[in-house]
């Protein structure tokens, strides 16, 4: 009998992560907002309990106090749910985050629709679009439980401002393993004629499910993971422009500020010798959640695998 | 107890500060006059009596920290900074023009001295919290100082890092609120009041005194008072006087921020001047 692939959350392995890098060294600490069994954070607990700060709910007072923390000297990853981290925070992200380039990393954790059943208050679209627009913010969104442990390990080796994007979706680990992991570096997972996709982050998954699905149609559909949002991987932007004709970008995320927008933002200033790529932006349309599973909430924004696939088909 | 002749030292320090500003702040430019005038005799008692802070000890991780979370009295800082040889004296000019390293608002990145980005009022005390935590981690014996403005408190996050600060136990912290009563457009209590104050932060836990922010004996007695090691931390509210020392900018809130012409300019520094020959005076006589 063979055992079902394990899917996790890239939450799941952001707390495993995080207790590994303290074990190794003493100045990384923790803190969240009474969230710290959701977000994962707490698993740092179990390494010292004298490096896990409860700081109670109150987001902005966490996000200063790491700050804080961090002009000492520590590696501050500061936790909560994205939603409530990059809105209810944002001063605080702005003025003592990103204006002093603390090093501090903000992880935003039940991101997007896929927190499910909570509904728009908790969904986080937008949060990409207001850390995104931060000078000296660097962004990054892991596809699976193998790339958060690279994102991660990769964020507390620069010195800086990080916002890493987490999600409680559970997915395998779809993304191939061995692939160097580079801030900034978007990965090509598969090339292909006419259209690319171009996504991150755990919908990522079923954008290479669609992918599949369209093979068995007999369409070679390309795929590139933009983990880091930013800085964007122009020139991989360039390179797709060239190569492609339509640019699918996916976004678990509003069309407004997110990937798509950023494509968007380095395709038409890029002049190409030739003619360039269209760009089309699937992700939420200018809208809010509302309650539902994850599944069913990304298909009804059109990012399960069957809606992709469809939307692709409809392009050629 | 901090003996008279230091008492009267430290006086004459804030009335040059008070100086000092005025003839940085100049002719024509739109300044934070009031709460920078308020804070000087503060200022002057943790840089030059309380803190264990100089231009040797300045990057040691041991020094005493002084946040000014009412960031737009920052020049007062810069002034004290300057006195103690950290921005040479030349360069306080220099203030909130293209390039300089003296912002409008603390610049930690920027400026020798600065040990906090604040300015979006009410953020200054969770970074405090922040540094006494890091500290403690480390085993650092460090004492936190914090200039809260009072219309400051209106901003909810203060009461959060208050709430944490006495939770915490975090006894090396002392945050002084200087009282002036005036906020940009008017008195602070006629907007959101803030009293009563001492009952508030005891309530949120911390050992509270209130004096009268311009008597220097009365600032050095509580500050003695204070060694890190107290059973909670500690707030001092500071009765003050806003535009203090300048006898038309005191008691308003007009002069906030706002810019002197020449007549006004040569009033203020005529009345600063005679306040600090009066003290001369006094001290020589």
């Amino acid at each position: 009998m063979t055992e079902a692939p394990r899917k996790e959350g890239t939450r799941d392995r952001y707390g495993k992560t995080l207790a590994k890098l303290a074990a190794k060294d003493r100045n990384v600490v923790a803190m969240d907002c009474d969230l710290g069994r959701s977000t994962r954070s707490y698993d740092i607990y179990a390494v010292d309990p004298q490096r896990f700060f409860e700081m109670g709910i109150a987001e902005q007072d966490m996000v200063s106090t790491a700050a804080g923390m961090a002009a000492m000297g520590k590696v501050v990853f500061a936790n909560t749910f994205s939603v409530f981290l990059t809105g209810r925070a944002f001063d605080q992200i702005r003025q003592q985050i990103a204006l002093p380039l603390s090093n501090v990393k903000l992880c935003g954790s039940s991101a997007g629709l896929t927190i499910g059943a909570d509904g728009s208050t908790h969904q986080s679209i937008v949060d990409v679009a207001l850390m995104r627009v931060l000078p000296n913010m660097t962004i990054l969104v892991p596809g699976d439980g193998n790339q958060t442990e690279q994102a991660v390990m990769a964020a507390y080796e620069y010195k800086g401002p990080v916002y890493i994007r987490l999600s409680r979706y559970e997915t395998l680990n779809y993304l191939p393993v061995g692939i160097p992991f580079k801030i900034g570096e978007a990965q090509v997972l598969k090339e292909g004629k006419k259209v690319v996709f171009a996504s991150y982050g755990p919908v990522l998954q079923n954008v290479v499910f669609a992918a599949e699905l369209l093979e068995r149609r007999g369409l070679d559909v390309g795929i590139v993971n933009f983990h880091t949002l930013k800085p964007l991987d122009g020139r991989m932007v360039e390179t797709l422009a060239t190569e492609y004709s339509h640019i699918v970008s996916v976004d678990e995320h509003s069309v407004f500020g997110g990937l798509g927008t950023a494509i968007g933002e380095c395709l038409a200033e890029y002049a190409s010798p030739g003619p360039k790529a269209i760009l089309h932006r699937v992700g939420i349309q200018d809208k809010f959640g509302e309650s539902g599973s994850a599944d069913e909430l990304l298909a009804k924004h059109g990012m399960d695998p069957e809606g992709l696939a469809a939307y692709v088909l409809g392009l050629i | 107890m901090t003996d008279e002749g230091k008492v009267r030292e430290l006086e004459k320090k804030a009335w040059m500060i008070r100086l000092e500003l005025i003839r940085m702040f100049s002719v024509g430019k739109a300044h934070h006059f009031g709460g920078s005038l308020s804070c000087a005799d503060i200022v002057s008692a943790l840089y030059f009596h309380k803190m264990n802070y100089s231009k040797e000890n300045m990057n040691n991780p041991e020094r005493d920290r002084f946040i000014m979370s009412k960031g737009h009295s920052v020049p007062t800082q810069y002034v004290a900074l300057s006195m103690l040889g950290i921005i040479p004296g030349e360069e306080l000019k220099t203030l909130k023009t293209l390039g300089t390293r003296l912002q409008g608002h603390p610049d930690m990145r920027k400026t020798p001295g600065i040990e906090a980005p604040t300015g979006s009022l009410g953020m200054g005390l969770s970074f405090a919290n922040g540094i006494a935590m890091a500290g403690r981690l480390d085993g650092l014996t460090i004492k936190v100082f914090l200039l809260l403005g009072d219309g400051e408190l209106q901003e909810g996050q203060v009461w959060e890092a208050a709430m944490s600060s006495a939770n915490r136990g975090l006894h090396n912290i002392c945050v002084f609120v200087d009282r002036n009563r005036f906020e940009s457009q008017g008195e602070v209590e006629r907007s959101k009041g803030i009293e009563p104050l001492v009952d508030k932060w005891k309530a949120f836990g911390w050992e509270t005194f209130r004096i009268d922010g311009h008597d220097m004996g009365s600032i050095c007695e509580v500050l003695d008072r204070f060694d890190g090691t107290n059973s909670k931390p500690f707030v001092i509210i500071a009765d003050t006087i806003k535009g203090k020392g300048v006898s038309f900018m005191e008691n308003t809130f007009k002069y906030h921020n706002a810019s002197l012409d020449d007549k006004e300019y040569q009033q203020a520094i005529d009345e600063l001047q005679g306040t600090l020959a009066a003290l001369g005076e006094g001290r020589t006589g």
